[in-house]
């Protein structure tokens, strides 16, 4: 009953291929839970737009448009170099693993600040909902209030997900610089790079639902 | 020994720059008033841009089937809840009961 076992295969698998297939499905069924979390407020989003368009144009059209298409390129420039990182490890090139790893930890942190600075502006503009909610146009104050608990609801959801990425980013560096990665084993990368990628097609949903609906908004009738 | 599938730089670089290019699109679309199908355009692009990142950089297209099972799965249980909450909210005011949801 000896027969070789790499070091990297656990026991209660075969082969390593069996291994990697089921760290994959696995992280799937957690992505599929996170796609049905995130439902839930795309589906709240879906039903106070269709009640009220006008009030989520006029919400739209005081989002930064620029920013948030900055964020867009950095979110997907940094699931390129995820990506990458995912095809080093593979390859065996450890190097440059690590440094597509740092690449696209600079690059979140990137979205963050902007996101920071994004937020900061809101809250001067009393555009947080609260007490100091204010909105320009005062006939749909209350109505455009919904719209931004919505905005701040789905972004911070999401921006408390690359947060979470973040820390897991970090958290890989270790081993990652130690050179425990390699084309046998990289079950780690692989699935963290699932995460990060479903990261990013939320932001993919949230930019053009939330920023681009009131580009040719003229004003509450 | 393993038999892992490595998918070539190339792909993930158009991957990237296909995106990029579909984003510019959804952009200048954004800007022009074609009524309601801005909504359709918006979307059907962001579910494209969804798609390729699907496909390529989660290596769903190179998997076995079980992952795209389970993938596919999650989409048609969103559907299932967009699906049954909209026919409740869409329904109301129907038949005189209840008060509609659209103002």
């Amino acid at each position: 009953m000896s027969t070789a076992h790499p070091a990297v295969l656990h026991h209660q698998f075969d082969t390593l291929e069996q291994q990697k297939e089921s760290a994959t499905l696995g992280m799937w069924l957690f992505l599929v839970q996170e796609i049905l979390f995130f439902g839930g407020l795309f589906m709240a989003y879906m039903l106070y737009r269709w009640r009220d368009p006008q009030a989520f144009a006029a919400g739209s059209h005081e989002l930064d448009i620029t920013l948030g298409l900055v964020n867009t390129v950095i979110l997907i420039a940094s699931s390129l170099t995820m990506a990458m990182a995912v095809h080093s490890a593979q390859t065996d090139k450890n190097k440059a693993l690590v440094r597509y790893l740092v690449a696209t930890g600079i690059l979140g942190l990137a979205f963050l600040v902007i996101k920071y600075f994004e937020y900061s502006a809101k809250w001067e503009h009393h555009l947080v909902p609260g007490p100091n909610f204010h909105f320009p146009e005062l006939a749909i104050d209350g109505r455009a209030e919904i719209f931004f608990s919505l905005y701040f609801a789905m972004t911070g959801m999401h921006a408390l997900h690359m947060v979470v990425g973040l820390v897991l980013l970090g958290w890989l560096l270790v081993p990652a610089a130690r050179g425990r990665f390699n084309s046998q084993y990289h079950n780690p990368i692989e699935c963290f790079g699932l995460y990060w990628h479903f990261v990013d097609i939320v932001w993919i949903f949230l930019f053009p639902l939330l920023y681009l609906i009131g580009r040719h908004y003229h004003g509450a009738v | 020994m393993s038999d892992i599938h490595v998918v070539p730089v190339k792909i993930y670089v158009a991957v990237f720059l296909t995106l990029m290019v579909l984003t510019a699109i959804t952009v200048a679309v954004a800007f022009v008033d074609l009524g309601a199908l801005n909504n359709v355009v918006m979307l059907g692009i962001a579910v494209a841009k969804a798609t390729l990142v699907v496909l390529f950089f989660m290596h769903v297209k190179y998997g076995t089937r079980l992952v795209p099972l389970v993938a596919a799965g999650g989409f048609f249980w969103l559907l299932i809840l967009f699906g049954f909450t909209l026919s409740d909210y869409l329904s109301r005011g129907w038949l005189g009961a209840g008060t509609p949801w659209m103002r």
